[in-house]
C-alpha cells in the first residue's frame, strides 16, 4: 500500500513537473538571427546584431519578457555571404517545437536569396534599410517588409536634403551631381528615382561606378575633379567608403559637399578616414548616441551587469549599434501586438507575427514610451505600405561623432509610391501573382 | 594633357603599393615554390595586430597610441608575432608537406588564410581602425602650384618605402648566404637537404620575412583605408602584379606593379565610359592573360625548361 502511495506521488510530481516544464517552455519566444560578426562587414554585423540582442535582453531582464514570454534566440554566421545566408536560414527555420517568426538578414543579397521561400514557409522577412524597394508594395509582397525606408525612399530624401541645404527644391536646377556607386545591386537601386528627381528639379546626374570591393578609387576621384559637380553622392559600402573620403581629400573634392547613404553612415566609415571626413554628411533612419532612455536602460540593465553584447561597450549608442536598437523595438512591439490580438503571454507564430507587422503602428506618443523618439522615425504600416515611414534624417560627422543636421525628409512619396507600384505589378505580371485585395483584409 | 598625367602618376604610384604586397608572395615562392594564397590574410593579421597593440600600449602607459614609444613597441611586438606566425606554419604546416606536390601546397595555404583570418578578428575583434603614421595624404603642393597636378604626399612615400624595400630584398636575395640558400631550397627540396641546407630553418626565415613586408603593406594599406577585413583584399590587386613581373622576380614585382597600377587607372578613365565604368577590378586580370600569352614566365620570371 505504502509503495503504491509513494508511486502514485512521484507520478503525480512528474506529472507536474513536468506540466510546469512544458509551460516554461512554451511562455519562450524563439527567434533566428543571421548574424554576421567574422569577415568584410562584421563591423556593421557585430553592431547591428549586437545591439537587436542587448534590446531583446533589456526586455527578458527588465520586464520579464514581453507579457511574460521570455525572448530566445539562435545565432547563425552568414559572413554576409548569399550561400551562407540561405543556409542560416534553413537552420534557423525551426527551433524544436516552434517555427522561426522573423528572418533579418541584414543584407540585400541574402535578402534577395531567400525572398520566394519565406512566403512558402510562411516567415516575414524584414528588411530595413535594404533588399528591393518594390517590396513595399504589400499586396504583391505579402511576406517581405522593407521597413522605414527603402533605398528608393532614401534617394528621394537625399534629394530633398539637397534641396533644403540650397534654399529649395527649385535651387537645383543646373546643378551638376555625381553619383558615386558600388558595382553591386544596392548600389544600383536608387536610380531610377535620382533620374526622374533630376528630370522632375533640372538637375543632372553623372553615374560612376567603383568596382567592388572599393579599395582604390584615385581614377574615379580623378573624374569627379575633371567633373566639377556641385555635390557627390556615396552609394558605397564597407571599406570603399573611408576609401572614397581618403581619395577625395586627396584629390581636394570638399568633404561637406559628399552626402552619403546610410550604408556610409557609421562611425566604422568615417573614422579611418581620419581629418578627411570632417564634414561629410549622410542619411540616417537611426540617429548615433546614447541619450536616448532605451540606450540608457540598456546600459543600467545589461552592461552594468556585465551581460552586454558588445565586445568593446564604447560602440553602444553608434549608428550600428543604435540600428540593431530600432530591429529590436520593431521585432518586440510586433509581438506586442501580436499577443495583443492572439492571445497574451503566448508565443506567436509566423503568420501572427506577420499579420502584426502589417497592423504595427509606432507614433510619437509610443516611441517616447519605449524610450526611443528621435532613434527612428515614426512607422504606420498597412496591407499594402510595407515601409510605412520613408523619413531619413541627416547627420554631419564632426571629427569626433555624428552631429544631427536635419529633422526627418519626407521623401517625394508620390514619385516613389508611383514607381514602387509600377515595378511590383511588372513583377506580379511576370511571376502570375494576383495581388491581395487589401480592402478585404482585417 | 596635365589630367593625363594626373591619371598616370596617380597609377604608378598606385601600382607601388601593389608590388608592396606582391612581394610578400614573390618571397614564398622564390623560397618554397608555394603561392601563398595566405598573403592577404597575413597583411590583415599584420595590420591588426599592430592596432591590438598599440590599443593595449596605450592604454596601459598612459599614453597616445600615436606616441613615438607605443609606434615602435607595438612594432616590435607585432614583427614577434609574425615570427611566431612562421614558426607555427613551418612547425605545423609544411613540415608535413615536403617535396609534396605544389598544388598541395597551395591548397594548404588556402586553409591557413582562413584560419588566420579567424585567429586575427578573434583576438582583436571586428571593429575597424584609424591609423595614422604622421604621413599627410594630401596634395604635394609646388607640384599643384607649378603644374596643377595633384600627386599625393602620402603615396609619393608609400611609394619610396616599397622601393627601398624592394632593394633591400634583392641584395638579401643575391648576395647573402641566407639568400643564396633560399634560392637553392626553392630550387629542389630534396637537392637543398641533401647538400646540408637546414630546409626547416630557411622556411621559418623566409615565412618571416614576408611577415615584415606583410607588416609594412599592412600599415601603408591600412593608413590609406583603415585598418579592416578588407585588407585581405589587397592580395587581389597583387595576382596580376605577379603574374606579370614573375613570381620569383623582386625587381619583376616593381614593374609589373607599376605597369598595372598605370594600366588599370588610364583603362578606367579612358575606357572605362564606354563599357560601364568599374573595370578597374578585372582589366589588370586581362592585361595579365595578354602577357601570359606572349611571355608564361612573366617579364622577369625565370624560364622554365624541362628535359625531353
Amino acid at each position: 500500500m505504502k509503495l503504491k502511495k509513494a508511486w502514485l506521488t512521484a507520478m503525480a510530481v512528474a506529472t507536474v513537473w513536468g506540466a510546469a516544464g512544458s509551460a516554461a517552455q512554451a511562455a519562450e519566444q524563439y527567434i533566428g538571427l543571421p548574424s554576421y560578426r567574422v569577415g568584410s562587414y562584421a563591423a556593421g554585423g557585430t553592431g547591428v546584431f549586437g545591439g537587436w540582442i542587448d534590446y531583446m535582453k533589456l526586455i527578458n531582464e527588465r520586464d520579464g519578457g514581453v507579457n511574460g514570454v521570455k525572448l530566445v534566440w539562435q545565432e547563425c554566421e552568414t559572413e554576409y555571404n548569399n550561400a551562407r545566408g540561405v543556409e542560416c536560414y534553413e537552420r534557423l527555420k525551426q527551433h524544436g517545437e516552434q517555427q522561426n517568426v522573423l528572418f533579418a538578414p541584414v543584407s540585400t543579397g541574402i535578402t534577395f536569396a531567400v525572398f520566394e521561400r519565406v512566403a512558402q514557409d510562411k516567415i516575414p522577412l524584414l528588411s530595413i534599410g535594404i533588399g528591393r524597394s518594390d517590396t513595399a508594395d504589400g499586396r504583391v509582397f505579402p511576406w517581405v517588409f522593407p521597413m522605414i525606408a527603402t533605398y528608393w525612399s532614401q534617394a528621394s530624401a537625399i534629394v530633398g536634403y539637397l534641396g533644403q541645404r540650397e534654399g529649395g527644391m527649385d535651387k537645383l536646377k543646373g546643378k551638376k551631381i555625381a553619383v558615386l556607386y558600388l558595382d553591386f545591386a544596392p548600389g544600383k537601386e536608387p536610380f531610377p528615382v535620382l533620374d526622374r528627381l533630376a528630370q522632375k528639379w533640372g538637375f543632372t546626374t553623372e553615374k560612376i561606378a567603383v568596382a567592388m570591393p572599393g579599395n582604390e578609387q584615385q581614377a574615379q576621384w580623378l573624374q569627379i575633379r575633371q567633373m566639377r559637380p556641385d555635390y557627390v553622392i556615396l552609394l558605397t559600402y564597407g571599406v570603399s567608403n573611408p576609401t572614397a573620403l581618403k581619395t577625395a581629400a586627396r584629390t581636394g573634392f570638399p568633404a561637406d559637399r559628399i552626402v552619403g547613404w546610410w550604408w556610409a553612415g557609421a562611425e566604422e566609415d568615417v573614422v579611418p578616414a581620419g581629418e578627411a571626413a570632417k564634414g561629410f554628411v549622410a542619411g540616417a533612419f537611426d540617429p548615433a548616441g546614447t541619450d536616448f532612455p532605451v540606450i540608457q536602460d540598456i546600459q543600467k540593465y545589461v552592461y552594468a551587469k556585465g551581460q552586454g553584447d558588445m565586445q568593446d561597450p564604447k560602440r553602444v549608442g553608434s549608428v550600428y549599434y543604435n540600428r540593431g536598437v530600432g530591429h529590436g523595438i520593431i521585432y518586440v512591439e510586433a509581438l506586442r501586438l501580436a499577443q495583443e490580438k492572439f492571445g497574451k503571454g503566448k508565443p506567436v507564430t509566423g503568420e501572427q507575427m506577420r499579420w502584426a507587422l502589417e497592423n504595427l503602428k509606432l507614433d510619437e506618443k509610443r516611441l517616447e514610451a519605449i524610450g526611443a523618439k528621435g532613434l527612428m522615425p515614426t512607422l504606420a504600416l498597412s496591407c499594402a505600405d510595407h515601409e510605412g515611414s520613408g523619413r531619413v534624417r541627416f547627420q554631419q560627422w564632426d571629427g569626433e561623432k555624428w552631429v544631427p543636421v536635419s529633422d526627418w525628409i519626407e521623401p517625394d512619396r508620390e514619385l516613389v509610391r508611383s514607381l514602387v507600384e509600377e515595378s511590383a505589378a511588372a513583377y506580379a505580371k511576370e511571376k502570375g501573382i494576383t495581388p491581395r485585395d487589401c480592402s478585404k483584409e482585417q | 594633357m596635365q589630367f593625363f598625367l594626373e591619371v598616370f602618376i596617380g597609377g604608378l604610384l598606385a601600382g607601388m603599393l601593389y608590388a608592396l604586397v606582391a612581394l610578400g608572395f614573390v618571397l614564398i615562392f622564390k623560397a618554397s615554390g608555394v603561392l601563398n594564397f595566405a598573403q592577404g590574410a597575413m597583411v590583415f593579421f599584420a595590420a591588426l595586430t599592430f592596432v591590438g597593440f598599440s590599443d593595449r600600449l596605450a592604454r596601459w602607459f598612459g599614453a597616445s597610441p600615436d606616441a613615438s614609444p607605443v609606434f615602435w613597441a607595438a612594432l616590435a611586438l607585432t614583427a614577434a608575432a609574425m615570427v611566431l606566425l612562421a614558426w607555427v606554419v613551418e612547425r605545423f604546416m609544411l613540415r608535413k608537406l615536403v617535396n609534396q606536390p605544389a598544388i598541395t601546397l597551395f591548397m594548404a595555404t588556402i586553409g591557413l588564410s582562413y584560419l588566420i583570418e579567424g585567429v586575427a578578428q578573434g583576438t582583436w575583434g571586428a571593429a575597424v581602425h584609424g591609423l595614422d603614421l604622421g604621413i599627410a595624404d594630401e596634395p604635394v603642393m609646388w607640384l599643384l602650384e607649378r603644374y596643377n597636378l595633384m600627386i599625393s604626399k602620402f603615396d609619393l612615400s608609400a611609394a619610396v618605402v616599397a622601393g627601398v624595400l624592394v632593394a633591400v630584398l634583392a641584395l638579401f636575395f643575391q648576395y647573402t648566404k641566407v639568400g643564396r640558400a633560399l634560392r637553392a631550397v626553392a630550387d629542389d627540396h630534396q637537392a637543398a637537404l641533401s647538400v646540408g641546407i637546414p630546409l626547416q630553418r630557411i622556411w621559418v626565415i623566409v615565412w618571416a620575412v614576408a611577415g615584415f613586408v606583410a607588416i609594412v603593406a599592412g600599415l601603408v594599406w591600412g593608413a590609406r583605408n583603415g585598418v579592416q577585413f578588407a585588407l585581405t583584399y589587397t592580395a587581389l590587386k597583387a595576382l596580376p602584379v605577379l603574374i606579370l613581373g614573375g613570381l620569383t622576380s623582386v625587381p619583376g614585382a616593381i614593374v609589373g606593379g607599376l605597369i598595372i597600377g598605370a594600366s588599370e587607372k588610364l583603362a578606367e578613365v579612358y575606357l572605362g565610359p564606354y563599357v560601364g565604368g568599374g573595370i578597374d577590378s578585372w582589366f589588370p586580370y586581362v592585361l595579365a592573360l595578354v602577357f601570359l600569352l606572349i611571355r608564361p614566365e612573366g617579364l622577369f620570371g625565370e624560364k622554365h625548361i624541362d628535359r625531353v
